[in-house]
């Protein structure tokens, strides 16, 4: 029995695939430890010896700074709490109550409602008439509604939850259905508690997905009090730059070379980045089920 | 015996279901689409989009004899196909190696590990990015001087950025396009493996054998489905992580960040919107020829 002998060949080939993929890891997470290590540099280093894989004095000047002048993320961060939360709730009910009916063998005008929301998965307005009928016609520049109403519906989410409700038993929902429960009741206490590996996929990715949207301040925000964080981060990397480009002192008590500005930037690029990284572990074990049973065919 | 179908107060109720989603779907995706008349016009704010002059195919012809577009045209093709060509070499070297190690825990964490950069957005790799290629203090600098080459200026040389952006991508989506094809390794029959163990085949001859013919197929509609798409950039990727910077353009600026620059930042409405429609249609042509393809090959695995 070649695999239980200890030291065999096998075992050996298991040892050093285990350390090729755990230094290809390393290499793979170098990029977060060094933006984690410049963070958390004191400025100085940082002009004297650029950038390092560790820091050479901890210093938590960055943040402190960072959350001294805080207002700007704070309001950031509660808008973009708020849309990601609203959207994943939204986004999760609404996909699965339409993706019910197309799940079931029975509902009339299934494949016409399938190809309608197929196609526009196919085939786009463009960015132009999306900017004007949001800007324009319905008005919703500087809203929260911007944020969550065109993020709504996902084709894609649909049809990976329709392929996971087809999968429940008929008998399931027929016994139900002979109790005297109508289809809401089945919707609501049999087909969403039954499917929670899908709902967490969509929810997880849903909620992602908004925490990492730019485009929509890019595009639609004005208002200094409406940009999310991920437009924020990108807005801050611009503006240190500009004040470093300019002679004068522009924040009036603080000249501008005492900004660490090197350190704030990834400081704050952690502040951005760390809540997602942190949240999609748990819901792995879900999401690689959810992916690989969601096919788009039908 | 034949049953006449009822309408019943349960279809009413499933249609139902179907109502918000439906509307939503034709509010941000249908109504759009009726823009697509901008391009043929010279469209003005005040006027609306049915107010404005019809000016017929200027636009497209504007477009199309600038400068910009053969120099776009080339950028997203060149780009998507070698990151096409590059990322799913590696995500199925990654899969298959994921799939030779025994232990089930371990794979998960290096999944997990290799899954990460999915999930930061681009603006937050474009720092990361920066922090290695910064001029004055990134790390790659840092060691050209400790190891005494001369510093390079990495953010106003063009060709530099044709591998910078290949490897950033294949970074960022290599765990999750592995995902698909360690799961199609996980589906074959475990008896082929042991029949060819009995046959004294080596690890190498069952990677040969079984494993690459196993994944040929979906590597395959996979590829055909990416060129499908192939007119369309990962605006993120192109914008952010070249950090917009205008020296770079003649190798990152693609279709996407043009119709965005032309639209938000030079105020070109008309240009952006016709470059808009040719991508679309042009885009939803080649969906429609890959899945014709797809369906020759397996079709099990076309889209429709």
């Amino acid at each position: 029995m070649q695999n239980i002998r200890p030291g065999s060949k096998r075992t050996k080939r298991q040892m050093g695939l285990t350390i090729f993929l755990g230094i290809l890891c390393i290499f793979f997470l170098l990029p977060f430890i060094i933006l984690l290590s410049v963070s958390f540099s004191s400025e100085k280093d940082i002009l004297l010896h650029g950038y390092s894989v560790l820091p050479q004095h901890f210093s938590t000047e960055s943040y402190e700074y960072l959350f001294k002048n805080a207002t700007g993320i704070i309001q950031a961060y509660k808008v973009t709490i708020i849309t990601s939360f609203v959207t994943m709730i939204g986004a999760v009910l609404l996909d699965a109550l339409i993706a019910y009916p197309l799940s079931l063998k029975r509902m009339t005008g299934k494949k016409w409602i399938s190809l309608y929301l197929y196609f526009t998965m196919l085939f786009s307005g463009g960015l132009v008439p999306t900017y004007i009928l949001i800007a324009k016609y319905l008005n919703l520049c500087d809203t929260y509604l911007v944020y969550i109403l065109p993020a709504l519906i996902s084709p894609w989410y649909i049809f990976m939850m329709r392929t996971s409700f087809a999968a429940i038993p008929d008998g399931l929902l027929e016994a139900a259905k002979i109790d005297g429960a109508n289809e809401y009741t089945v919707f609501f206490r049999i087909v969403l508690p039954l499917s929670k590996p899908v709902l967490a996929t969509v929810a997880l990715f849903t909620f992602l997905t908004k925490w990492n949207d730019w485009n929509t301040s890019m595009l639609y925000i004005n208002d200094e009090n409406m940009i999310s964080l991920q437009y924020l981060l990108q807005r801050i990397m611009e503006n240190i730059t500009m004040l470093q480009n300019s002679e004068r002192d522009l924040s009036g008590y603080m000249s501008v070379s005492d900004i660490p500005s090197e350190t704030v930037r990834m400081a704050m690029a952690v502040v951005v980045a760390g809540p997602a990284l942190l949240v999609f572990p748990f819901f792995q074990k879900y999401f690689v089920k959810g992916l690989t049973v969601g096919s788009v065919k039908g | 015996m034949k049953t006449q179908k009822k309408f019943t107060a349960d279809d009413i109720r499933l249609t139902s279901m179907c109502a918000v989603p439906i509307l939503i779907v034709f509010v941000f995706c249908y109504l759009p689409m009726i823009g697509i008349i901008m391009a043929f016009k010279n469209f003005k704010y005040n006027k609306g989009i049915f107010g404005s002059d019809w000016v017929g195919l200027d636009n497209f012809k504007t477009f199309i004899l600038s400068n910009d577009f053969m120099v776009l045209l080339k950028n997203t093709l060149v780009n998507n196909a070698l990151m096409i060509a590059f990322s799913t070499a590696a995500a199925v070297a990654l899969a298959v190696l994921l799939f030779n190690l025994k232990s089930r825990s371990k794979t998960k964490f290096f999944q997990t590990v290799f899954i990460t950069p999915h999930f930061i957005s681009w603006v937050v790799v474009g720092y990361i990015v920066y922090s290695f290629l910064n001029p004055s203090y990134g790390i790659v600098n840092s060691l050209l001087k400790m190891m005494e080459l001369p510093e390079v200026e990495w953010y106003s040389i063009p060709w530099l950025w044709i591998p910078i952006l290949v490897i950033t991508e294949t970074w960022k989506t290599i765990g999750m396009n592995s995902v698909i094809y360690y799961a199609t390794l996980m589906s074959i029959d475990e008896s082929l493996f042991e029949a060819a163990r009995m046959d004294g085949a080596g690890k190498w001859m069952i990677t040969k054998k079984i494993i690459l013919p196993e994944l040929a197929s979906i590597v395959t509609i996979m590829t055909i489905m990416a060129i499908g798409k192939i007119f369309r950039a990962d605006f993120g990727l192109f914008y952010f992580v070249p950090r917009n910077v205008g020296a770079l353009y003649p190798v990152t600026d693609v279709f996407d960040t043009y119709i965005f620059r032309q639209m938000r930042i030079d105020n070109n409405l008309n240009i952006s919107a016709a470059a808009g429609l040719l991508q679309s249609v042009v885009g939803f042509i080649c969906v429609m020829v890959t899945n014709h393809v797809v369906n020759r090959v397996d079709s099990d695995k076309a889209l429709f």
